[in-house]
């Protein structure tokens, strides 16, 4: 972020006393206090969202519940049968088999249930899920990021491809590609193309624009002295490209992959939904809700989740490395 | 035969580009012609080589299409664009400025929040369509409900960064002039962290469109144009789809050059406005 180092001029004024306590709390902590909020807010919510539920559960075992049949309680909001009834929307709230809104814990024990507690090649295995996802979510990972990285190179070298494809570039993004998802895979369908192209087209057209508008920013990056200097080297434009645009555009690039390695995984997800839901995260999100398995849901969609993150760490990494390699780490 | 007349109307039509973006007026005319090239270029495929409207309809039937079922298409353009997008948009950016005017006024809370909301603007929100629609019912609710959710970490997160973003010498001259805390947030904060605002703002807008339109595959009343798309999909009325494809393309272009019109109107003094 954009906070003043404490060196900088007039940055102490007023703030001296806080200093130390500033250190203290600075890293992990407050998130780790947010996140600590955000659990405790999920554990409160669930007690007025799944109110009807455990009140139904507690007439079945028959205890008193305030308005006594479930024809009154219908039209109730959560809130109000929870007002009524405080105990026992509590303590039903957190052990359904389908909530509206699954407990924290639910949700936990579901995906370490269908992660570590079954073979890798079972159909309800997430991991098995997660694999079926990621394939073309690489795949398009890569074609989005080369075409986009091409794109990029050809804009900065070419005026005329400046001036005519960038504002069709960014045209394209408006157009909500997801909607047309669905088209893209029956159309390929019916040409005889199935299995991971149709899908990783989606993430590629999806990945392909954040690499092109972050790696035009990066080409353009080198300083004009620099520009000069190949200039009096009589450097080809080619060299140039590779000695001095593609390092220096590097940062750009790592930025822009992270966001364009998310976006991918979002695109072969939605490339899922259409083919008849039989594998993959996003046929998990489909199936759990014709079915109503909310847990379900939950679970492949915190899945879903960690694959993004996972995804976004690795290109962490790898940008830390080379960065460092090359000397341009902070 | 076929394929060299389509590469010798290609090459004639973007060796004029080539010229006109040398004029003065090429900066309007090179795109407009780039666009006018590719449709031709997919009239004249589509046409020459006899591809099947069920793979690739031509531009003149997309437009028959839209001609032909404008009532539709509005129907569905209300429903999902005003009704669920709209709202959505307006309800989602609202609670995301206002929360971080909450968030910025502590600094804890905004080194807690801004990892978190950077991690969740960066998953997979379309996911959560399937449970809001079970919330939230069928009807345009649901789809705005969605809208905010997926915009909402977006703004929060540009938001925060941009009422963060104010020099230590400007702090100070506003505490030299003894200004109270709200005046400073309107005359120093706001106005520098509109940049930021209209960044959001402007991926809010895509998304929003995106979020709409997919809720609807979850389940919709039979109208709208996730609705559209989906039923005609299965029915292989292909210049249908893409005619309610133009529509939410028009939608989404016209929608993220009113946020960028408006965002020229009120950051006209920020150095990436200037010409």
């Amino acid at each position: 972020m954009t906070d003043t180092p404490l060196s900088a001029p007039g940055a102490s004024v007023g703030r001296s006393g806080r200093v130390a306590l500033r250190r203290l709390g600075a890293g992990l902590w407050p998130v780790l206090v947010v996140v600590a909020a955000l659990i405790a807010l999920w554990y409160l919510a669930c007690i007025p969202m799944n109110a009807q539920g455990s009140l139904l559960e507690a007439e079945r075992a028959e205890i008193a519940v305030t308005p006594p049949t479930a024809a009154e309680r219908r039209d109730m909001g959560g809130l109000a049968l929870t007002a009524a009834n405080p105990t026992v929307a509590a303590a039903g709230a957190f052990a359904q088999d389908r909530p509206r809104l699954p407990a924290p814990h639910q949700v936990v024990a579901e995906l370490i249930d269908s992660t570590i507690g079954l073979r890798l090649t079972s159909k309800r295995s997430l991991v098995f899920h997660a694999g079926i996802t990621l394939g073309p979510t690489l795949l398009g990972f890569a074609i989005g990021s080369l075409a986009g990285i091409l794109l990029a190179v050809g804009i900065v070298h070419s005026r005329v491809m400046d001036l005519s494809v960038m504002p069709w570039a960014i045209a394209s993004q408006t157009i909500p590609i997801l909607a047309i998802a669905p088209m893209i895979i029956v159309v390929l369908n019916s040409v005889g193309i199935q299995g991971l192209l149709p899908k990783a087209i989606i993430s590629a057209y999806l990945s392909f624009f954040p690499v092109t508008v972050g790696m035009v920013k990066g080409l353009r990056a080198p300083a004009a002295s620099d520009l000069d200097l190949m200039r009096t080297w009589n450097a080809s434009t080619f060299r140039t490209l590779v000695s001095l645009r593609l390092p220096t555009s590097l940062p750009y690039l790592f930025a822009s992959l992270k966001i364009a390695v998310a976006a991918a995984l979002v695109g072969a997800i939605i490339g899922e939904l259409p083919t008849g839901a039989v594998r993959g995260l996003g046929a998990r999100l489909l199936a759990g809700s014709y079915y109503g398995q909310t847990i379900q849901i939950w679970s492949a969609l915190f899945a879903a989740a960690i694959v993004a993150a996972a995804l976004v760490a690795l290109i962490t990494g790898i940008e830390r490395l080379t960065l460092r390699r090359m000397g341009l780490a902070r | 035969m076929k394929a060299v007349a389509i590469l010798l109307v290609w090459a004639a039509l973007w060796s004029a580009n080539v010229r006109l973006a040398r004029s003065r007026t090429g900066a309007w005319l090179a795109p407009a012609l780039f666009g006018l090239t590719l449709l031709i270029l997919w009239e004249g495929i589509v046409r020459l080589f006899d591809v099947p409207t069920v793979i690739l309809p031509a531009p003149s039937q997309i437009a028959g299409a839209v001609a032909d079922n404008l009532p539709i298409l509005f129907a569905d353009f209300v429903q999902t664009v005003l009704k669920g997008a709209l709202t959505g948009w307006l309800i989602g950016c609202g609670a995301g400025v206002l929360a971080a005017l909450l968030v910025a006024r502590s600094e804890f809370l905004r080194r807690g929040l801004l990892p978190v909301g950077n991690f969740v603007a960066a998953l997979p929100i379309v996911g959560t369509a399937p449970i809001l629609v079970m919330w939230f019912g069928f009807g345009w609710e649901s789809k705005a409900a969605v809208v905010v959710v997926m915009v909402f970490f977006p703004v929060l997160v540009n938001t925060v960064a941009g009422l963060a973003d104010t020099g230590a010498m400007q702090r100070d001259l506003m505490r030299t002039y003894g200004a109270a805390a709200g005046q400073e947030l309107r005359y120093l904060r706001i106005p520098s962290a509109l940049p930021f605002i209209f960044n959001g703002l402007k991926i809010a807008t895509t998304l929003a469109l995106i979020g709409a339109i997919v809720a609807e595959f979850f389940g919709s009343p039979t109208q709208g144009m996730g609705f559209r798309i989906s039923t005609e999909v299965g029915r292989l009325n292909l210049p249908m789809v893409w005619a309610t494809i133009v529509v939410a393309a028009l939608a989404g272009s016209l929608s993220y050059g009113a946020v960028a019109l408006l965002e020229r109107w009120l950051t006209f003094w920020h150095p990436s406005q200037r010409r």
